[in-house]
């Protein structure tokens, strides 16, 4: 094709390319004819050998290679498969186990970016791919190897949110011998669980099994809880995070509060909101958040405090400090665990089903908190207009879930939510007439089918339909027009009390938390994990692990596995004490360079400067982004890797003079 | 102005951790595409140097494309702020030799947005197949 002469390195060592071109079982094979790909490699210079592997993953494919390297003396090894996301680590490790440096070896992506997005193009996807390899046997021509760096790794993890998964995670970190800082946002630890007041499939009261395992993450000597914290800034790489934590003012010392009450008794502030009623019921200016809170101390809400000093006089301890300002803690760890939790869709701004207009009209976790035998009603329950025990409930599933006007996602818990408050109904007022009305009802998992069977046979009342009109009559009671796709009737269905069975959407202090680790966000608005199957609490930042509600709605079980599964992916490196960091960097030649100083301001972690008339490069700060010599007038800056005439070999090889 | 058999082919420098992620993304989700696009993979969007642009053209393509990760998302803090403002120059330039401002795009990708970047390359590639071969090809490159 070219009129490329075979390139020969340094030493005048003859550059020895072999290519592996995978077929992926039909995955590849399906769209690219393989063999003619690799029959149009053998052809380019410093091929040595292009062959075509079943799955070059494979111990067989990975033999191959170490064989290929070894009998024909290669120096380059290419690979064609799938995407370097996935299979990089795993080819970098077999060349090197061969005797060849990593950054010798040179993957092609002929999968997600050829066969899988030209199915039906057979001809084409070949062409295709032929190029590709094409460009990357010039790429890999001209690589040179490089030495990764050891990073020794601080023996401490980051938790970042304290519901059941953080905690979870914590306590197996913890337990394993490490040292675990617990940041929780909220004044206790415990999360969404703690709100809950049974559990499906089983019905045990959500707080009776969560509250001894907030005691036991508080009683943990290698646990710290920051709880009224929040992370402000993280610095650093895998090993080696530096991260500043905002301590908000609780307005009081809470190593000298007790959370005696006394102070909650006296004051004379009332407030109709509770955060951990949903809004529901009234609470002091000081106050605990609830009544098993981790830690139990005392919190001034400010924004209604009048200042009257009723609390410094009746706290015995003297711990009341109302001229408390935020602090900031700065911790170095070594990785950091995501498990900042969830909100509940809100319905209120589009009034779904009328909620916000009707006043009966409430979501699931309002009702978690009336039935809640600690919750403000003290488990009665009761409808909001009146106060009066409903005796006509009707649950409507998917409300901000698998809706194009909300989220398209399924949120996967509120089927069995509703199917368990439903029971919980049935079971307390054995009179009531319960509906719920779906779209489809979800119950995968051990014991779900079962609970939905036993819902059915409990007399709930299932109508497959959502409600189309939402009115409200004088008494108050909520009337639901619903098609029942079942019968195919139009029912108009008369409500004491209406519960949304609202989903989980990602909330914006994740966002913000999220943005600050800069770990990818999915198109859920969820954070997004390194890969759907096979690295599902890992984000493509080494070091950095999400899991729960994060990651996306899941339940209770799946959200503790997922926390054990991040605590042991992170200690990992907890117990290595070591990591490895990429080679990439920033090079400098100093023969060229002016010191003209245009890349200093370029680099956003101020590993450039200029000293003595030259550019120092403090290659332990550099991120090898490259973001510098993209800025270089003169050419003197290279980022190893990914050097211009790499880049520009490959910019070249998309092209051809003759017949591919 | 057409030439026979000609397709388009365009050029798209990815960021490792945004958009080469969201043409993976385009992959596993068989978001189906025209084949027109050759990615190269770059750390960073702020890596891409106008010098690499222009040699893409001179060397035959008939668009180039510029992608990273959204505002605000950079794996680098702020790499690709960077990129925009390089991009505004490269738009200038390139308009300057009279290229089609159709044949230069930027756009950010996220790696969950596959069919984005999927919906992007079909445009794109639409586009270019109104306005034909690009005037700076050399003669007889495919």
């Amino acid at each position: 094709m070219t009129e490329q002469e075979a390139i020969t390195n340094e030493e005048s060592e003859e550059v020895r390319i072999g290519a592996f071109i995978c077929e992926c079982g039909v995955n590849i094979a399906g769209a690219v004819d393989c063999n003619a790909v690799a029959d149009y490699i053998s052809t380019l210079p410093n091929v040595v050998t292009s062959v075509v592997n079943k799955y070059t993953c494979s111990d067989a494919g990975q033999a191959e290679i170490k064989n290929a390297i070894k009998d024909l003396n290669l120096n380059r090894v290419l690979v064609a498969s799938c995407t370097p996301k996935t299979h990089e680590p795993i080819f970098r490790a077999c060349v090197e186990e061969a005797g060849l440096n990593q950054y010798l070896f040179e993957f092609v992506n002929i999968r997600e970016h050829c066969s899988w997005i030209h199915m039906w193009e057979k001809e084409d996807a070949t062409k295709k791919a032929k190029e590709l390899v094409r460009m990357g046997v010039a790429r890999a021509a001209l690589l040179e190897p490089l030495q990764s760096s050891e990073v020794p790794v601080t023996d401490a993890a980051l938790v970042i949110g304290a519901g059941v998964t953080g905690m979870q995670a914590a306590m197996d970190i913890a337990d394993m011998g490490h040292k675990v800082y617990l940041v929780e946002q909220g004044p206790s630890i415990g999360g969404k669980m703690a709100q809950l007041d049974k559990t499906f499939p089983t019905n045990d009261c959500s707080i009776c099994i969560l509250g001894p395992k907030m005691v036991e993450v508080a009683r943990n000597e290698n646990i710290e809880i920051m709880s009224y914290s929040e992370i402000d800034e993280v610095d650093g790489y895998v090993g080696n995070f530096k991260v500043k934590v905002k301590h908000k003012p609780r307005y009081l010392n809470i190593d000298e509060c007790t959370g005696c009450g006394l102070c909650t008794e006296k004051c004379p502030v009332e407030v109709p909101y509770v955060e951990f009623d949903e809004g529901i019921g009234t609470r002091k200016a000081i106050y605990t958040p609830f009544p098993q809170a981790v830690p139990l101390r005392a919190l001034v809400d400010k924004s209604i405090c009048i200042d009257c000093g009723a609390c410094i006089k009746a706290c015995e301890r003297g711990a009341i400090d109302m001229d408390q300002q935020e602090t900031f803690s700065e911790l170095d760890v070594g990785v950091i665990v995501v498990s900042a939790g969830f909100d509940v869709y809100d319905p209120e701004p589009n009034h779904d089903f009328g909620f916000g207009l009707y006043d009966n009209v409430i979501t699931t976790m309002e009702f978690e908190r009336l039935i809640n035998a600690s919750g403000p009603t003290m488990g009665k329950v009761v409808r909001p207009s009146d106060v009066k025990p409903p005796k006509r409930i009707g649950f409507v599933q998917c409300v901000g879930s698998r809706d194009k006007n909300s989220n398209i996602y399924c949120s996967s818990f509120c089927c069995m939510a509703s199917l368990k408050n439903a029971q919980l109904l049935k079971e307390k007022y054995p009179d009531t007439e319960v509906y719920i009305m779906y779209m489809d009802m979800r119950t995968p998992f051990r014991m779900y089918e079962e609970f939905y069977n036993r819902a059915r046979d409990m007399g709930i009342r299932f109508i497959r339909g959502r409600p189309a009109e939402v009115t409200e009559n004088e008494d108050h009671n909520i009337i639901a027009r619903i098609e029942d796709t079942l019968t195919n009737e139009i029912v108009n269905l008369e409500l004491d009390l209406m519960v949304l069975s609202v989903g989980a959407v990602s909330p914006e202090s994740t966002e913000t938390v999220r943005q600050i680790l800069k770990v990818s966000r999915a198109a859920d608005g969820f954070m997004m994990e390194a890969h759907p199957k096979l690295k599902p609490v890992d984000t493509t930042l080494d070091g950095i692990f999400i899991g729960g509600m994060t990651q996306g709605p899941k339940d209770i079980p799946y959200s503790i596995s997922q926390g054990s599964a991040c605590a042991a992916r992170a200690t990992r490196f907890l117990a290595q004490g070591k990591a490895l960091t990429e080679g990439i960097t920033a090079k400098v030649d100093e023969d060229i360079c002016v010191a003209c100083g245009v890349c200093v301001p370029m680099c956003p972690f101020q590993a450039l400067s200029i000293e003595d008339d030259k550019l120092k490069i403090l290659t332990a700060l550099c991120k090898g982004c490259g973001t510098c010599m993209a800025a270089c007038p003169t050419g003197a800056l290279e980022q190893s890797h990914f050097k211009n005439e790499q880049l520009l070999a490959q910019v070249k090889n998309v092209f051809a003079y003759g017949e591919v | 102005m057409a030439e026979e058999g000609w397709e388009p082919k365009i050029v798209a420098f990815c960021c490792n951790w945004c958009s080469y992620g969201g043409a993976d993304t385009a992959g596993m989700g068989r978001f189906q595409q025209p084949a027109s696009t050759r990615v190269i993979k770059v750390m960073c969007s702020g890596r891409i140097d106008p010098l690499h642009v222009f040699n893409a053209f001179l060397e035959g393509a008939d668009a180039v494309l510029v992608t990273g990760c959204h505002i605000g998302d950079c794996h680098y803090v702020n790499g690709n702020e960077k990129t925009e403002v390089r991009y505004e120059f490269l738009e200038e330039m390139l308009q300057q030799l009279g290229l089609e401002p159709d044949r230069l795009h930027l756009n950010w990708i996220s790696a969950s947005e596959g069919e984005r970047f999927a919906n992007f390359i079909t445009d794109v590639t639409a586009k270019v197949k109104e306005l034909g071969p690009s005037p700076l090809k050399p003669a007889g490159v495919k």
